[in-house]
């Protein structure tokens, strides 16, 4: 085996178990944050300041009951959040988080630190987003529910209105970037404008990021646009029916799936691992920086904003966001052509 | 081809984690099932007929404009890579291609198959 | 060599999907295995040096076309395809339907052998793989030739669209009268 292989292994097994990780810590975090908000205490009796509270959570979760409706298609029913966990998983392979290192010459040649370096990154990060959807349609579908059904049609209606604008931003990236891999398009914007402002896509790209964040938020079912899951109307929404570790994973795709739209955020409009004071060996924590901010802003809308109603959803969707992200690219092009950048 | 394999890898390690924790959990949990439990839940009340019923004919209607919109946006990535070279032909071309889907675009929003608030259907 | 392992793989998972497809009673798992089956034609387009198609095969088939999919046959509440259906439709419909099905089924056969024959003069479908070169293939490449040699089927494609979308809401509105 050659050093860059297990190099290799090892960079896919660490994102691997950050994930894991990202998720238990994001779990917490909500919870702090909404409980800083609504001045309590939350999770404090678990270990110090209530950290061990994830990992409670998980063993109880481990040894609950598992209930199935007896009317419900037992495979799809096991299936779906299997399915909504490994697209979380995959859609962070193709995401860089450094930049390309040697680990201290112990490498012939330095290797992206990502765990697939493949040259089509931003459409294979697309392709695996689209295959979330999946995971919330059949467990809708296969609980033989009316809640779970309406929630589960509710939240694929949903992602895929906005998966249109998320991908129209994405395109106003690329043509910014002029290319599909993301170390590329992250490199693009090292250094800076008059030696003060960063070469960040939101700076040329505002309205791009505004309308990626937005897509991103709705993409991954989160408040404001937390419809699947609408307690008022429909209980649960798509998983009403799941109990013990299958609720689990959907609960941890949910999470997961943050964190990669935060890191691909970071990574297309926030200058991804470049910024000031730290030499580019330690980018990745200029990049968990960033990610963090990023989540803290998610959590952030979900305790200040009250949910949309559904109608108000759907059109902002495609009568507001999709033509402004067609603007925007539109715009984007004239000016790459016009000014040759 | 390396990168293709390691999303390979990641897929399988994903799907490997999630099967394993839903066998342990079905190991580690009890099994009591009782005719309630079983029964899809409807705020406490019987459950009543089936819930696969028809459903609205309106995410037929969104999923094909999707279908299609998407497939515009399979089209943008090409040409965003390529407009370098092709200037403003290239971006010419591609308002004509928008034009012609605005057109679609705004029958579609004239028929009502973008309104979900008022029943019209 | 490895390629050529992959290659039968993929080939195989795509073909064992697909036949399973149509064997399926519950419409449902058919969706899920025509999604296998286009995953691993996705494979096949990674192993031709094709990533490009092999991403858009996924973005616009299994991730746009089958949700389609997936949407009507909730929307019909299609729950269990059942045989006996036709038997109880009249004799003749019967008949003329599988005369139709035997009579397309042997025109896709004879297509069949001959792409596979035809195609050994296109670079054999068993040869080498992965001999064209990256360049060709590449997005960028792939933009240039649409724009300028394919520009007018390129435009084309938008009236088809424009026709689709016209479809779709005629149909689904036509009891709005």
């Amino acid at each position: 085996m050659s050093p860059t292989l297990i190099a290799q292994i090892v960079i896919l097994l660490f994102v691997f178990f950050m994930l894991l990780n990202s998720a238990a810590i994001m779990v917490y975090v909500e919870r702090k944050v909404a409980a800083l908000l609504q001045q309590r205490f939350g999770p404090y009796l678990t270990g110090p300041h209530g950290l061990l509270q994830p990992l409670a959570d998980v063993i109880k979760l481990m040894f609950k009951e598992e209930l199935r409706p007896k009317a419900a298609d037992a495979f799809l029913f096991t299936l779906a959040p299997v399915i909504s966990v490994t697209a979380a998983f995959a859609a962070f392979a193709v995401v860089p988080f450094g930049a390309s290192t040697t680990f201290f010459g112990l490498l012939d040649h330095p290797i992206p630190l990502q765990v697939a370096d493949v040259n089509v990154a931003v459409l294979v990060i697309f392709a695996i987003t689209s295959m979330g959807v999946y995971g919330i349609v059949l467990s809708g579908w296969s609980s033989n529910s009316k809640y779970a059904l309406l929630g589960g049609l509710r939240s694929s209606a949903q992602m895929i209105s906005y998966e249109l604008s998320y991908g129209m931003a994405l395109g106003a990236v690329l043509l910014l970037g002029n290319s599909l891999s993301l170390t590329e398009l992250v490199n693009g914007q090292a250094g800076y404008w008059f030696h003060v402002i960063p070469r960040w896509f939101v700076f040329l790209q505002p309205v791009g990021f505004v309308i990626f964040m937005i897509a991103g938020i709705a993409e991954t079912n989160r408040a404001p646009f937390d419809f699947p899951e609408a307690e008022q109307e429909l209980v649960a929404g798509y998983h009403t029916e799941y109990s013990s570790m299958r609720f689990a994973m959907f609960f941890m795709a949910e999470y997961i799936n943050m964190v990669t739209v935060s890191a691909v955020a970071t990574d297309l409009f926030l200058g991804g691992w470049h910024g000031p004071f730290l030499p580019a060996s330690l980018g990745w924590i200029w990049f968990l920086v960033k990610v963090g901010a990023l989540l803290f802003f998610y959590v952030w809308m979900r305790w200040t904003l009250p949910r949309y109603r559904y109608d108000q959803l759907m059109s902002f969707g495609w009568k507001v966001l999709l033509p402004i992200a067609a603007l925007n690219l539109l715009v984007t092009a004239a000016g790459v052509i016009y000014f040759g950048a | 081809m390396q990168g293709w394999l390691s999303i390979v890898l990641m897929i399988a390690l994903g799907a490997a984690f999630a099967v394993g924790s839903v066998v342990l959990s079905g190991l580690f949990g009890p099994r009591r099932p009782t005719p309630e439990k079983e029964a899809p839940y409807e705020c406490g009340v019987p459950p009543v007929g089936d819930a696969r019923e028809r459903m609205s004919v309106k995410f037929y209607l969104v999923a094909m404009i999707f279908l299609l919109f998407d497939i515009e946006v399979a089209f943008l990535y090409p040409w965003a890579l390529s407009l370098r070279d092709l200037g403003w032909t290239g971006f010419v071309q591609i308002v004509v291609f928008m034009l012609i889907l605005l057109a679609g675009y705004a029958y579609v929003w004239k028929k009502g198959a973008l309104d979900w608030g008022k029943e019209r259907a | 060599m490895p390629d050529q392992i992959l290659f039968y793989l993929l080939g195989g998972l795509a073909v064992v999907a697909s036949v399973l497809v149509i064997g399926q009673r519950n419409p449902i798992h058919s969706v899920l295995l025509l999604i296998a089956s286009f995953a691993g034609l996705s494979g096949l387009y990674v192993l031709l040096q094709a990533p490009f198609v092999a991403v858009i095969q996924i973005i616009i088939y299994a991730g746009a076309i089958m949700v389609l999919f997936l949407f009507v046959v909730m929307l019909l509440n299609v729950g269990r395809e059942d045989t006996d259906v036709d038997e109880q439709s009249p004799v003749f419909v019967h008949r003329v339907s599988m005369r139709v099905g035997a009579l397309l089924a042997g025109l896709l056969v004879v297509e069949l052998v001959w792409a596979l024959a035809s195609a050994g003069t296109l670079g054999g479908v068993f040869g080498p793989m992965s001999q064209a070169p990256p360049a060709v293939t590449s997005v960028r490449t792939i933009g240039h030739a649409l724009f300028t040699d394919y520009a007018f089927a390129f435009e084309v494609t938008s009236i088809l669209i424009l026709v689709a979308m016209v479809g779709a809401v005629v149909l689904a509105r036509r009891e709005a009268k």
